[in-house]
């Protein structure tokens, strides 16, 4: 890959692991060499709000933040909130997208509104590029739900020029010692997906 | 070495690079995290929480006259609880340098205003600085304490949201050798009573001029060429917006924010063909600019409210008539139900709302998590103005009569060592008859959890006593004081009808801690049995994240309830509610 720059959209809900996904990645491209801003919003969102985390990566980053319309790689933690912030996107972008669905309580106790019964494929309608990964049933299948962040840092991986040993590396260095094999397990089985799904 | 860190981060490092020996503040977003960083990364240095930002601020005026350099941090509310002392210190100037970090919050995403604390620096007549960046966080905070003491001056360092929050790479520099500073008597200087502030008063003007001269040649202000005839003056993150956006321009980037570089601004302005001031929220440059006979433009392509961005800043660049083109979103965005934050699962606080909604009573609210009892489903808080304001407003509500069904203050225990004391005071000294509810759920919890005065703990972890809050409030003069487990809906219910009807002020304490922190709290989880649950959604109207609608529905097409047992804490509110006892704990319900 030639291309230097990446702005890449992390959103999801607070409590799934955004800011950790995005330190991560964030990490991984000073490493090799790139400048590289995280913007987050935190705060009151840790309260089961919309979490947004921006990764910019390039030679030189001036703004911490993304402008709408010009992000690479959306990466989306639950599927409702990828489809919110599809409409930042560059129309040639790709979505990272896991099938976890979590319905606010403010849904359920409100008339008019409702969950998108198909978030997935309204996120194909809008976006050509869309890889969407069973994440939530991978992480529960290697016995911790909060594997979803990890496991698409893994599809990740494959789309942006980085050595796999720097990731893994990295979040050798970013995760407790007692959760580092089963983050290597779900980086590993991440990266793995992406490659069966473009492999003819 | 460089390494990733936030501007918070930077920050922390940079008071360790800079030898100062005293970090103190009150939490508050985004400011939290640099004393947090301190106690961990930084241990060297004597960091500690305060009760409030007053304190925190006096707390650091002695360390500095005392000898030291010492760093005070909060967010841009809490200098308001600190104008008192900072406006003296002014006078009186620093022995040891002092730097006070005022993390502002344009946008309001974790605040109740948006005030722009660059405007407190010019009234309190000292200088600040403001970074773009993590590297000049560091870099300028080391920077501030040589300035603070070669002129004799407290330093704001100005951060804002995006900067405190965002990670960058920094490079690291190694603690510079200081040479000790005594404490010398010196009451002329420092204690202002009129005949010596007074002549104080002449020393910060003549300082001030000093300073402007300094703004001058600072390397913090400088002028980036391209060659372009278009010039823009700004600083923090408006520069690296515009930087973004229209890379081209010439730039005059201040750093040194007041008092500013006039001549300098006016040499760039008069070799300039038009010049636009790019800044976030008030026009605090562009004013002064301006006053200084100097054209500039700015605000009116910008706005004055809320956050910058790149897309505001572009297309403020093309109604000036600067730039052809901003980038338009290709994708139409989706509108899409809204996700406000909650009320954790398990929450404390639920238990003593969905009481207060029962009773329809005026609920005056204060800064914390619970103030989100004030969204919906909940709807249960009628103000929140600031730090320690509920009981105050309770006591002016119940005296004009403003609820005919009673005044209750709520306030959580961080908030009410704060500031919620005096206003108690107020309540037992002018006999009024309101019931303040002290939420004890033992942290500071909107801001992460951080040790105050009634954990038991400091902020760089030793053990401590823990602040009896009933003997505290008895002290108070406080004769009607109660404990109640506000997992108990009836009891509290009537504990709150019970306390209301008794004359004179009342202090209610729940008794359940925060569930998040210190140590997540995870009890046997509930589920619902669908063949008992009528979709009455009587489950719903707490809003617990933890409870969902199921796909089943009753014969009205209504959804039954159904509980994530990943997020259930165990707190049995929804039990307690539930009128067709369709909830039970999980290692009672069995399939028939």
């Amino acid at each position: 890959m030639t291309k230097q720059a990446y702005d890449i959209l992390i959103v999801g809900v607070g409590g799934q692991g955004v800011l950790l996904a995005s330190e991560i990645i964030s990490e991984v491209a000073m490493h090799a060499g790139l400048d590289v801003k995280k913007s987050e919003i935190h705060g009151m969102s840790q309260r089961g709000g919309v979490v947004t985390s921006h990764v910019r990566i390039g030679p030189k980053v001036y703004s911490p933040t993304i402008q709408q319309g010009e992000v690479d790689i959306l990466m989306g933690f639950e599927k409702a909130e990828a489809l919110r912030f599809a409409g930042w996107m560059k129309a040639a972008g790709t979505v990272i997208v896991s099938h976890t669905t979590l319905v606010p309580a403010i849904v359920t106790s409100t008339k008019g509104l409702h969950y998108p019964e198909d978030a997935i494929d309204d996120l194909k309608k809008k976006i050509h590029n869309v890889i969407d990964v069973e994440a939530d049933k991978i992480a529960a299948e290697l016995g911790n739900p909060r594997l979803v962040n990890t496991i698409l840092i893994g599809v990740l991986s494959n789309l942006l020029p980085f050595d796999e040993k720097l990731w893994t590396d990295t979040i050798k260095s970013q995760v407790k010692e007692k959760f580092v094999a089963v983050n290597l397990q779900a980086f590993a089985r991440g990266r793995s997906i992406h490659l069966a799904a473009v492999s003819p | 070495m460089k390494q990733l860190l936030s501007g918070n981060e930077a920050v922390a490092r940079g008071a360790f690079e800079a030898g100062v020996k005293m970090a103190v503040g009150y939490p508050g977003t985004p400011s939290t995290e640099i004393l947090e960083t301190m106690a961990v990364r930084h241990r060297s240095v004597y960091s500690q929480w305060s009760p409030n930002e007053k304190v925190a601020f006096e707390v650091g005026i002695g360390a500095s006259i005392g000898g030291a350099r010492a760093l005070v941090t909060m967010k841009h509310v809490g200098l308001n609880v600190a104008a008192d002392p900072l406006m003296t210190f002014a006078y009186t100037g620093v022995n040891g340098g002092f730097v006070v970090v005022s993390a502002d919050d344009p946008e309001m995403h974790s605040s109740q205003n948006e005030q722009d604390n660059r405007i407190f620096a010019r009234f309190a007549n000292i200088p600040f600085l403001e970074p773009a960046d993590s590297q000049e966080s560091k870099d300028m905070l080391v920077a501030a304490y040589e300035i603070s003491e070669r002129y004799d001056t407290p330093v704001m360092l100005r951060m804002t949201t995006r900067i405190s929050h965002t990670l960058g790479i920094v490079e690291l520099g190694e603690p510079v050798n200081l040479k000790e500073r005594k404490f010398v008597k010196s009451p002329e200087k420092y204690v202002m009573i009129p005949s010596n502030a007074r002549v104080r008063h002449v020393v910060v003007a003549e300082r001030l001029k000093e300073l402007a001269k300094y703004s001058e040649v600072t390397p913090f202000n400088r002028v980036e060429s391209n060659g372009s005839n278009i010039g823009i003056i700004s600083g923090g993150v408006a520069y690296q917006y515009a930087k973004e956006v229209a890379p081209r321009f010439d730039y005059f980037k201040i750093g040194f924010g007041y008092p500013l570089p006039l001549d300098a601004i006016r040499k760039f302005v008069e070799q300039h063909e038009r010049v636009l001031v790019v800044e976030e929220l008030e026009p605090v440059f562009e004013d002064q600019i301006k006053a200084a006979g100097i054209w500039v433009e700015g605000k009116k392509f910008f706005g004055a409210l809320g956050e910058l961005s790149p897309s505001r800043v572009a297309q403020g660049l093309k109604d000036a008539g600067l730039i052809d083109e901003v980038v338009k979103p290709e994708i139409t965005q989706e509108e899409l139900f809204p996700r406000p934050p909650v009320l954790c699962p398990g929450c404390p606080h639920r238990g003593a709302f969905m009481a207060l909604k029962k009773l329809g009573v005026a609920v005056t609210g204060d800064i914390g998590c619970y103030t989100l009892g004030v969204l919906k489903p909940l709807n249960s808080l009628d103000t929140c103005i600031c730090m320690g304001a509920s009981i105050g407003n309770a006591i002016g509500m119940e005296k004009v009569k403003g609820s005919e069904k009673g005044t209750v203050a709520v306030i959580g225990d961080s908030t009410f060592f704060h500031s919620g004391i005096t206003g108690l005071l107020d309540a037992v000294y002018n006999q009024s008859n309101v019931t303040v509810i002290i939420l004890d759920n033992r942290a500071t919890a909107m801001t992460g959890g951080q040790e105050h005065p009634g954990t038991g703990h400091t902020l760089m972890g030793d053990p401590v006593g823990r602040v009896d809050l009933h003997e505290l409030v008895q002290a108070l003069g406080v004769k009607n004081f109660e404990v109640v487990d506000a997992y108990d809906y009836d009891a509290t219910l009537a504990c709150i009808k019970r306390q209301m009807e008794t004359p004179g002020p009342s202090v209610i304490v729940t008794n359940r801690p925060c569930v998040l922190m210190p140590k997540r709290i995870m009890d046997e989880p509930y589920v619902i049995d669908a063949e008992l649950c009528n979709a009455c959604s009587a489950c719903f109207r707490i809003s617990c994240p933890a409870i969902a609608a199921s796909h089943e529905t009753n014969e009205h097409g209504s959804p039954k309830a159904i509980i994530d047992e990943t997020l259930c804490t165990g707190c049995t509110l929804c039990a307690q509610i539930c009128p067709t006892e369709a909830i039970v704990l999980k290692s009672q319900f069995v399939k028939v």
